[in-house]
Parts: structure tokens; C-alpha cells; sequence
């Protein structure tokens, strides 16, 4: 010890090699040299072994023709188009399931999250049964047997489940009439944006009247009242314009309107229902890190449960609850890639699938999959991030 | 001393690791390893199927046994990987299998670009459609608008594509990527029609739940040969594995079967017969295999005829006829070139 206190203030006449900072930074540069010889070796020999196996390299194979058909196409795409076409629908449809996943993983997660804390036992035992049972279960599992399960109990095309001749539900999907919009959409579009403008500007206002008198509007309905009536009226002055295409059965299949396939809702299903299951106990062990002081201290300021929960625990359970939900919104998005089980057209199904196949171009198409999958990751990220530093609590 | 090891060790991993390409020819190395590891399917009735005991049974598999019983003179010395469609070439470019042996068509993206070479076609086949007895349709020209469920990773994808659109059809096709998941899709009403090679839909039939409300359609939509596949690169193995299924043929063709083969050894006058038996000439030592290689291969597995009557022929559950498989001589296409 004394002699580490010795030499200390001599630090100029050490030889720069025992200079931490030296060495760390040199360290580092030794550390990076290798893993960049050791890439750039690996590169080069998987370069060598395809020449020399005279296997095609590079990315020319997204201009060919992919000749093959997808099933659910959120662009318009035929068999005629290129295999970078293939990729982009193969991205969207992923995109799709995340979105939605996501969406409806979170309303699952909340409610059970906060039923597991209920005082009614009947809810609290579901909420935890719910938890227990889809989180221990592989996800893989889970999508068959909603896909297997749901194609079993669905009837044929013939014998659908009609709902008022609009909508039919078979083992071929949910059919639903297509919206064709007419002249005179757009003035109905601007007045659906002039009311979601105003419902906002609305809501600002009465929470500003709030502070300042304390008194409460009844902002819902206003605003529920502002966006169905400026388009509806919008809608009665251009005459309606808004016509709706109607499924029919022709053949083996409806013709016209709208679909969505079996395996979609399958694997949305799955996917909601077995993240939800760990969004729940987030939400669970964020509103537990509230102290129950709050609770108490908003019930002596006269608050109902329902606003105690809302405007006092919510908002304090968020800042627990952010990071680890960021981890769930990616599992789920990375868990989609598991609809190549049950054929749902995603961008594993049809790019690193069907795509690779044909091509044979494996390096590429996995190297650019896992790319999609990091960018699709960090962006989620990005958004969480950004969300987390609002509610954080200010330290100063 | 120790470093000095370690030193070795290191140069020699990263050696290997630029040079691994001239290392060992693969004979050497099935050799050294003692066993062929041959690609299969997952499952596929009278081509390569595991019974409950888990041993195989089929014709791809047959043919696995037969490049065993020509390099090693036993057929029980071959491992099997069971491969999905979908991964089945890139086990064979990374070398985790040695031959490819699991109803692939040959093509020539795949034997070009994809760095493989086909060895030959031990069945010719083609694309057909399976499809419900009470949807009443009698031809594959009737399926406008039908849901068809078929398996990723293969060419009935494209050629589905290819048919409906030169008839000016449309369709829907929902791809799975095993044969499992496609058989129950089907079987749940998923789909209208069952898309795949012809003698596969014989084989997937047998596994719905009731295989006599369904019938395969009229039309041959796509040529299919299917055939053992090689990596590039290794011409000496590309040669043995090529001349075992026409070994296989020449030994049908001149009427050598397991059980007179032994005799045939003996007693045969027919120089033909002599250097097929290797009794004539050494054509197993130009390819660095025995001489009695192919003694071994139709002693232990059959002539072609054999294997294919055992494994898909009419006596067996997917009744299948030799049609176009059958010789040259005899009406079909299966044709060697001789051994001489």
C-alpha cells in the first residue's frame, strides 16, 4: 500500500507500458485487430469454399423472377414478380403479426396483469391459471393447437358461419366485405383528420380547464361524438361514397372481399395470448413496486379505485414496467418467425424459406434475415427507449 | 514445451482452416469415418420411411445402402440425417452428409448454381394433385380457385404457379414446411387439393384419415426426375455414386438378382456378366472401391427391379407400376450406359 502511494505523484517517469490508459487503449486495439483478421479470415475462406464448389454468390438474385405464389400479399405481388418483391411481403406480413401481436398482448397483459391482483378470488384464480398455463408452454405448441384447433372447429366454405350475408367464417378464414371508395372519399377522409385534430385539441383544452377550476368535462363523449359525426356528416354531404364489395361463393372459395387467412389469426393468437402471459407478471411486479402508501394517500384525497388505479399506481408502475415489456414486444417479434409451422407467408416462410431453395444462396438470404430482424429489434427498441425517458422519474 | 504445442496447435487449426478445401478426398473420409451419412426425408412411404423401431425403409434409402455395400461390401455401414425439404442442400454443401438420397428432382439451378451434381434418376416422376372424392372434379383444368396446400423448399411450388397461370387460373397456396403439416392441413379442410410428386400423394394418402375418399387427378403437370444428389468438387465420388444405380440397372437389365448373383460369380460364360461381377477387368479399383463391388450391391440390396417392386411396386401399399421406370428394353426410360 505504501509503496503503490510511493510511486503515485512519479507517474511521468514510468515507462508508458505500465500506463493504465495506455495499456487499456492498447488492449482494446489488440482486442479489435483480432476480431476484425478473424472476420475478415471467415469471410474469405467461406469465399474460397463456395469458387471453389462453384456455388453463386451475391445479391444479383433479387432482380430474378421468384416464380412462386404467396397467400397473403399486403402489396400487390404476383408470380411474375422479383425476389426482392417476394422479400418485401414476406417483411410486411411479419410486420403485421408484430403490430398486432403487440397490440393485443398488451390489452391481454394489463388485464391479467392487474386481475392477478384483484381483490374477487374468482378473477384472481384465472388471471394466475391463465399465467401459469401459457407461459410454461412452448410457443411452437401453442400455434399449432390454436391453428389445428381452430381448423377443426371451423366449417367449409359451403356451411360458413354467415353473419347477416356480410361476413362468413370457414376453415378458409374470415371473409369480410371489402370497402370501394368512391368520388367524394377524400372530403370524408379530411373531415375523419379534422376531427381527430379537434378531439385532441379538445382534450387539452378540458384538461387545462381542469387545473385551473377543477371541474371535469365529459371528454369521452365529446370526442366519440366529434369523430363519428364531422365524417358522418361528411359522409350524408357527399352522398355516401363509401360502397362496400360483398363476398360471394363461387367455386371452391369466396370471390371478392376481404380475408384474413386461418393462419394469421392463428399465429396472432398464439403469439398475444403466450406473451401476455409474461407482459402480466411485468405488469404485476411494477404496480407491487408501488408502495401501498400511494394507494392509501389517493383513497384520503377521495379518489374510486378505478381512478386511484389509473391516474396514481398506472403511472408509477410504468417506470417498472417499461424495460421488461420492451424485452416481450421483441420475443414476440422474433417468436413470428415460428408461422413457417402452420404456413403463414412470413419472411422466414418465403425469403429464408421458399426464397433460399430456390436460390441456394444461403449466406445472403440468412445474412440479410438476421439484418431485418436486428433493425426490426433496435427499432422497437428505439421507440421503447424514447417512451421510457418520458415517464422516468426526474431526478434532480 | 508446452507453448511450443500450443503454438503447433494454433497454426495448424487456421491451416486447416485455409486449406481444409485439399485436405482428403471423400472416399478417404467415408472410409476413415466407416460409415456413408446419407440425407433422407422426414417420412415419405415407399422412399424413405422409419417404422416404429426406427429403422428405414424405402427406395432412396435402399439406394443409401447400396453406395454402403459398393465402398465398404456391407450395406448396414450407412448412417441416415432426415432432412426437410428445405434444409436438404444446404446439409449437403456444408458436408454434413455425404450423398443426398431423398426424392430431389434434378434441376439445373440445383445442379448448377446451387453447387451440387446429380447422379442420375432412380425415379421418374411427376407433379399431380390429390383432392377430395365429393368435390366432384375430375380434372386438375377444374381447380380455378382453389386453396392448394403443398410443401416449401421444393419445385411443385413454382410448377403450381407455372400450371395455373398458363391456364388462366387463379388459386391460393398455402405452403407448410414439412410433409406432416401439409398432410394434416389437408386432412382438416384447410385446402381443396393436395399438391406434390406423384408417388408422394400415393405415399400421403396412405397417412389421411380415410385414404379412400380421395383420389389423385388425370394430369401430369411437371417433369420430376428424382435422383441422388452429390456435393461439387469431388469427381472420384461424384463417379461412385453414379455408376451404383447404373450398376444397379446393367444387373436387371442382364438379369442378376440376389439370389443368383453368388452363382453367377462361379458359373457365368456371358462376359458381360463376367465384368459387372468383376470377374472381367478391375472397373471397382479404377474408382477406388473393390472389385466385387457390385457382387456386394446386388447381393445385399437388389438389382433395380428388386428394390423398386420391394419398396413402391404394385404389391406394396402405394401400387405404383413401373410405367416409365421400367428399362429401356422394355418400354420405359431407365437406361445405363454399359460397363465396359
Amino acid at each position: 500500500m505504501s509503496d503503490l502511494a510511493h510511486h503515485a505523484p512519479a507517474r511521468e517517469k514510468t515507462s508508458f507500458i505500465n500506463d493504465p490508459r495506455v495499456r487499456s487503449i492498447g488492449l482494446q486495439i489488440i482486442a479489435l485487430i483480432v476480431v476484425v483478421v478473424l472476420g475478415w479470415m471467415f469471410a474469405q475462406n467461406a469465399r474460397e469454399n463456395l469458387a471453389a464448389q462453384k456455388i453463386a454468390t451475391g445479391f444479383g438474385f433479387l432482380d430474378n423472377t421468384a416464380g412462386f405464389g404467396i397467400n397473403q400479399t399486403l402489396i400487390p405481388y404476383s408470380e411474375t414478380s422479383t425476389y426482392g418483391r417476394a422479400f418485401l411481403v414476406g417483411l410486411l406480413n411479419t410486420i403485421l403479426v408484430a403490430v398486432v401481436g403487440i397490440i393485443l398482448a398488451t390489452i391481454i397483459g394489463f388485464l391479467v396483469g392487474i386481475g392477478r391482483l384483484s381483490k374477487n378470488f374468482v378473477v384472481r384464480l384465472i388471471s394466475t391459471v391463465y399465467v401459469e398455463v401459457l407461459r410454461n408452454l412452448p410457443p411452437l405448441f401453442q400455434i399449432l393447437f390454436w391453428y389445428l384447433a381452430v381448423l377443426s372447429a371451423m366449417p367449409n366454405p359451403r356451411q360458413s358461419i354467415n353473419i347477416l350475408d356480410e361476413v362468413f367464417i370457414s376453415n378458409r378464414g374470415i371473409i369480410v366485405p371489402r370497402p370501394l371508395f368512391g368520388e367524394g372519399t377524400g372530403l370524408v377522409l379530411w373531415a375523419l383528420g379534422l376531427a381527430f385534430v379537434a378531439a385532441v385539441l379538445f382534450g387539452h383544452w378540458a384538461a387545462g380547464r381542469q387545473e385551473e377550476t377543477g371541474r371535469r368535462l365529459p371528454v369521452l363523449w365529446v370526442n366519440l361524438a366529434l369523430l363519428i359525426g364531422i365524417p358522418l356528416v361528411a359522409m350524408i354531404v357527399t352522398g355516401f361514397p363509401i360502397s362496400f364489395e360483398r363476398p360471394e361463393l363461387k367455386g371452391f372459395n369466396f370471390v371478392g372481399g376481404v380475408r384474413v387467412i386461418p393462419e394469421f389469426v392463428a399465429l396472432t393468437i398464439a403469439l398475444a395470448t403466450y406473451t401476455a402471459a409474461f407482459i402480466a407478471e411485468n405488469v404485476r411486479s411494477g404496480i407491487q413496486a408501488v408502495s401501498h402508501g400511494q394507494t392509501e394517500a389517493a383513497h384520503s384525497l377521495g379518489l374510486r379505485n378505478g381512478q386511484t388505479l389509473r391516474l396514481v399506481i398506472i403511472p408509477q408502475a410504468m417506470r417498472v414496467i417499461i424495460p421488461p415489456l420492451t424485452s416481450q414486444y421483441l420475443n414476440l417479434t422474433k417468436n413470428s418467425s415460428l408461422a413457417v409451422g402452420i404456413g403463414y407467408p412470413d419472411l422466414v416462410a418465403v425469403f429464408a424459406g421458399t426464397t433460399l431453395n430456390q436460390t441456394g444462396q444461403a449466406i445472403e438470404i440468412i445474412a440479410i434475415t438476421m439484418g431485418v430482424y436486428l433493425v426490426l429489434s433496435i427499432i422497437t427498441s428505439l421507440i421503447m427507449n424514447t417512451y421510457n425517458k418520458r415517464v422516468a422519474l426526474v431526478e434532480r | 514445451m508446452k507453448r511450443l504445442l500450443s503454438t503447433f496447435a494454433l497454426a495448424g487449426a487456421f491451416g486447416l482452416c485455409a486449406f481444409g478445401a485439399q485436405a482428403a478426398t471423400k472416399l478417404e473420409q467415408v472410409k476413415a469415418k466407416g460409415f456413408v451419412q446419407c440425407g433422407v426425408s422426414q417420412g415419405l412411404p415407399g422412399f424413405s420411411n422409419p417404422d416404429d423401431k426406427g429403422s428405414w425403409t424405402g427406395l432412396d434409402v435402399d439406394f443409401c445402402r447400396a453406395v454402403a455395400a459398393a465402398v465398404f461390401g456391407d450395406a448396414t455401414k450407412v448412417k441416415f440425417t432426415p432432412l426437410s425439404a428445405k434444409d436438404r442442400f444446404t446439409a449437403l454443401q456444408s458436408g454434413d452428409i455425404d450423398v443426398l438420397s431423398r426424392n430431389t428432382t434434378w434441376t439445373i439451378t440445383r445442379d448448377t448454381s446451387l453447387g451440387l451434381n446429380f447422379t442420375g434418376v432412380t425415379y421418374y416422376d411427376g407433379q399431380g394433385f390429390l383432392i377430395r372424392k365429393d368435390k366432384k372434379v375430375n380434372s386438375a383444368l377444374e381447380l380455378s380457385g382453389a386453396s392448394v396446400c403443398t410443401q416449401t423448399g421444393t419445385t411443385t411450388e413454382q410448377n403450381l404457379a407455372d400450371y395455373f397461370r398458363a391456364n388462366n387460373m387463379t388459386y391460393e397456396v398455402i405452403a407448410f414446411a414439412t410433409n406432416d403439416e401439409v398432410v394434416k392441413a389437408y386432412d382438416a379442410g384447410r385446402c381443396d387439393v393436395l399438391t406434390t410428386d406423384r408417388s408422394g400423394l400415393a405415399g400421403e394418402r396412405l397417412k389421411l384419415t380415410n385414404p379412400d375418399d380421395h383420389v389423385v387427378l388425370p394430369e401430369i403437370i411437371s417433369k420430376e426426375p428424382l435422383g441422388p444428389v452429390v456435393a461439387h468438387g469431388d469427381d472420384q465420388w461424384f463417379d461412385i455414386v453414379k455408376w451404383v444405380l447404373f450398376a444397379q440397372l446393367n444387373a436387371e437389365e442382364l438379369g442378376l438378382t440376389s439370389k443368383n448373383v453368388e452363382e453367377q460369380v462361379k458359373s457365368a460364360t456371358n462376359p458381360e456378366i463376367k465384368r459387372l461381377v468383376g470377374t472381367e477387368g478391375k472397373f471397382g479399383e479404377g474408382m477406388g472401391i473393390g472389385n466385387d463391388w457390385v457382387v456386394a450391391i446386388v447381393k445385399q440390396v437388389g438389382n433395380y427391379g428388386e428394390m423398386y417392386d420391394r419398396n413402391v411396386g404394385p404389391d406394396t401399399p402405394l401400387k405404383l407400376a413401373r410405367g416409365v421406370n421400367a428399362l429401356w428394353n422394355k418400354g420405359g426410360l431407365q437406361y445405363a450406359p454399359p460397363i465396359r
